[in-house]
């Protein structure tokens, strides 16, 4: 089971830094989601994977399973979920202003040559 | 157990919540007044927690009166309370600029400044891992909508960036974390100080990694070397006072390194002692070297200072690198510093660009600003401040650092980054401050015709990206008669004048921080605190 749980948490983890490095803002988005995914199952992990066990001590169980854990993961998904929320909003007001969805803000081969520079803001 | 330590956390929430439920119903100008009152209310609430934890030592605040371990724990030492007043000393001034104008675009924006000093306060306060964690998610949840307050191209690429990479920030850091518990089933950072100081030699190697990781972490959020990129394009891009507020943004990251590294991998913690030391002081020193060549580039003044941001976190971080009392005390000295004199010189930048027009803040010979020699004064002293030249509290703070690296093995490196460093940003500033002030064309005709016109010129060149000094260009009238516009200059003053008490009090100030730094070296006293006696095994 265990090994089972660590390749699953290794290919989300790598599918999404793969999709995080992509030039185009949906598949980043896309990219975050499943990084999320993947820190949520490793938090629930950090636990112990344990079958059958209450979450909360009693006398004649023979053991239980952590419940931290479980808070943890809950904080940790509503967070990403409002992050999510939030930067696909921010994707479509970038593709509204920028008028294209390249995460700098211009389509390939067009950079100028001062792009280091960063944009020049007005007054 | 005192019940004053949560007050810095409820009181910048609760008027969040009033702000937030008022923002249809009532007029600005007492939203303003809420939102200033708060400020000002906070500020004296952390006075007041300043003077408590100095006299009676470290406050412990248990959440639901859950013990220790198991709930959870804010913790006020004497690091806390520092950057608490230095945050609400900053935001008192940062406030003060945005009401007199740059707060009327959006209604949300009173609401967010709020949240940004709760999650800051927050993460000072917190005394546990994950609540770290969730502190950084509220203030970086309140950044994102500051940051882009005011809307505009420049912004939203900037803030894609700046969420996006915080975003994957915040995955690290949960994986650290989760290492961390999976490890030591703690996740307070004093029963965690204490559980990795027994970390057994099988599992060294993970621990080692997990808090690796959380460096990685806050170097994110520290703007330090490589990750600093996003700091010049969203510190320029965005509205002056939201930039003032993020002077203070970098330094939650130097302190969570110094923090962890005092704390938890403090000297107590066996083989994984001093695990970032070795690290930290060729990646500070670097960042001084990257951003001095950025300082010197900057063709805007508001991204030099942005540079000059970084610059100053380089050099925080390497005071906290030497790892030495000295070494911490100047650091400690030099954080509330350069955050005063940053957040001044992005105001004052804010009060340039206004008044030149079309050029706004680009270092190009322009149109003279109202009130140059006062302005130019001002970014005078501002100059002198951020580049460390006697008198002034630059100067005190890098002696105080080059004093303490004096017998450390990285002495000659440090003295010729720091050193190199200050004499480059003094000739960037100066080649800005002549630009801007000394090289003004036709500086009489069209100041004048500014002033003629103040509702065409003015109200044109101000209402693009800021929304507009408070009551936009036919205000501007009232000031005709000296050409200042006086209350953003008060903000500006203000910062600067807290820079001056700096040097004034440099003596009471230099003992305060020389004893915080003892006590940061000494963490049985805080782990004692927060444990009670004899509950860490």
């Amino acid at each position: 089971m265990e090994a089972l749980l660590a390749g699953i948490i290794a290919s989300l983890t790598g599918c999404g830094v793969y999709l995080v490095l992509r030039a185009y803002t949906f598949p980043v988005v896309l990219g975050l989601t499943l990084l999320s995914y993947a820190v949520n199952l490793f938090l629930f992990a950090t636990g112990r994977l344990t079958v059958g066990q209450p979450a909360v001590i009693s006398p004649d169980a023979a053991g239980y399973a952590d419940p931290l854990p479980q808070a943890l993961v809950l904080t940790a998904i509503v967070i990403a979920f409002g992050m999510t929320a939030f930067v696909i909003m921010l994707a479509l007001r970038a593709r509204a202003e920028l008028g294209n969805d390249h995460v700098d803000g211009q389509s390939d081969g067009h950079r100028s040559a001062d792009w280091w520079q960063g944009p020049e803001d007005g007054p | 157990m005192s019940q004053v330590v949560i007050l810095p956390l409820l009181l910048p929430l609760l008027a969040a919540i009033a702000l937030l439920l008022t923002r249809r119903r009532v007029s600005l100008m007492v939203r303003r007044r809420l939102s200033l009152a708060a400020v000002v209310l906070e500020l004296a609430t952390v006075l007041w927690l300043f003077w408590v934890v100095t006299g009676e030592g470290i406050q412990v605040y248990q959440v639901g009166d859950w013990p220790a371990p198991y709930g959870i724990s804010l913790v006020a030492d004497r690091l806390s309370v520092w950057m608490l007043l230095i945050t609400a000393l900053l935001a008192c001034g940062a406030l003060f600029y945005a009401v007199q104008g740059t707060d009327s675009g959006s209604r949300h924006f009173h609401p967010l400044f709020q949240l940004q000093i709760f999650g800051l306060n927050g993460a000072f306060l917190t005394g546990d891992v994950f609540n770290l964690f969730v502190f950084f998610e509220v203030l970086l949840l309140a950044s994102y909508g500051l940051l882009l307050h005011g809307g505009g191209p420049a912004r939203v690429r900037a803030g894609l960036h700046f969420v996006v990479l915080n975003l994957a920030g915040s995955t690290l850091f949960l994986f650290a974390v989760g290492t961390l518990y999976g490890i030591h089933g703690t996740l307070n950072m004093a029963d965690l100080a204490v559980k990795v100081a027994q970390t057994a030699p099988e599992d060294v190697g993970i621990v080692r990694a997990a808090g690796l990781l959380l460096f990685t972490v806050f170097a994110l959020k520290a703007a330090l070397v490589p990750l600093y990129l996003w700091l010049p394009a969203a510190y320029a891009a965005t509205s002056a006072p939201v930039a003032a507020l993020f002077a203070i943004m970098t330094k939650v990251g130097a302190y969570a390194i110094l923090r962890v590294e005092t704390l938890i991998f403090g000297d107590a913690a066996g083989p994984l002692a001093h695990l970032i030391e070795p690290v930290l002081l060729p990646l500070a020193l670097l960042t001084i070297v990257v951003a001095v060549l950025g300082v010197l580039a900057a063709r805007g003044l508001r991204r030099q200072t942005a540079y000059l941001v970084v610059l100053s976190i380089g050099t925080l971080l390497t005071a906290f690198a030497l790892g030495s009392r000295q070494g911490i005390a100047a650091g400690l000295y030099y954080l509330p510093h350069s955050t005063f004199a940053a957040a001044a010189l992005f105001l004052l930048a804010d009060i340039i660009a206004r008044g030149r027009g079309d050029l706004g803040d680009r270092l190009d010979p322009g149109p003279a600003v109202p009130a140059a020699a006062l302005v130019g004064a001002l970014f005078f002293v501002l100059a002198v401040l951020i580049a460390g030249l006697p008198p002034l509290s630059g100067f005190l703070g890098k002696w105080m650092l080059l004093q303490a690296a004096l017998e450390t093995p990285g002495m000659p490196w440090i003295y010729a980054v720091v050193l190199t460093a200050g004499l480059l940003s003094i000739v960037a500033l100066a080649r800005s401050g002549s630009l801007l002030f000394y090289r003004a064309t036709g500086a009489q005709a069209e100041a004048a015709a500014l002033q003629a016109a103040p509702g065409a010129l003015a109200g044109a060149a101000v209402a693009g990206v800021q929304g507009g000094p408070s009551g936009g260009g036919g205000a501007d009238g009232g000031h005709e008669a000296t050409g200042a516009d006086w209350p953003p200059l008060l903000s500006v003053l203000g910062l600067a004048g807290l820079c001056l008490a700096l040097v004034t009090a440099a003596g009471p100030i230099s003992d305060f921080t020389a004893s915080t730094a003892e006590a940061l070296l000494q963490p049985e006293r805080y782990i004692q605190a927060v444990l009670g006696g004899g509950a860490g095994s």
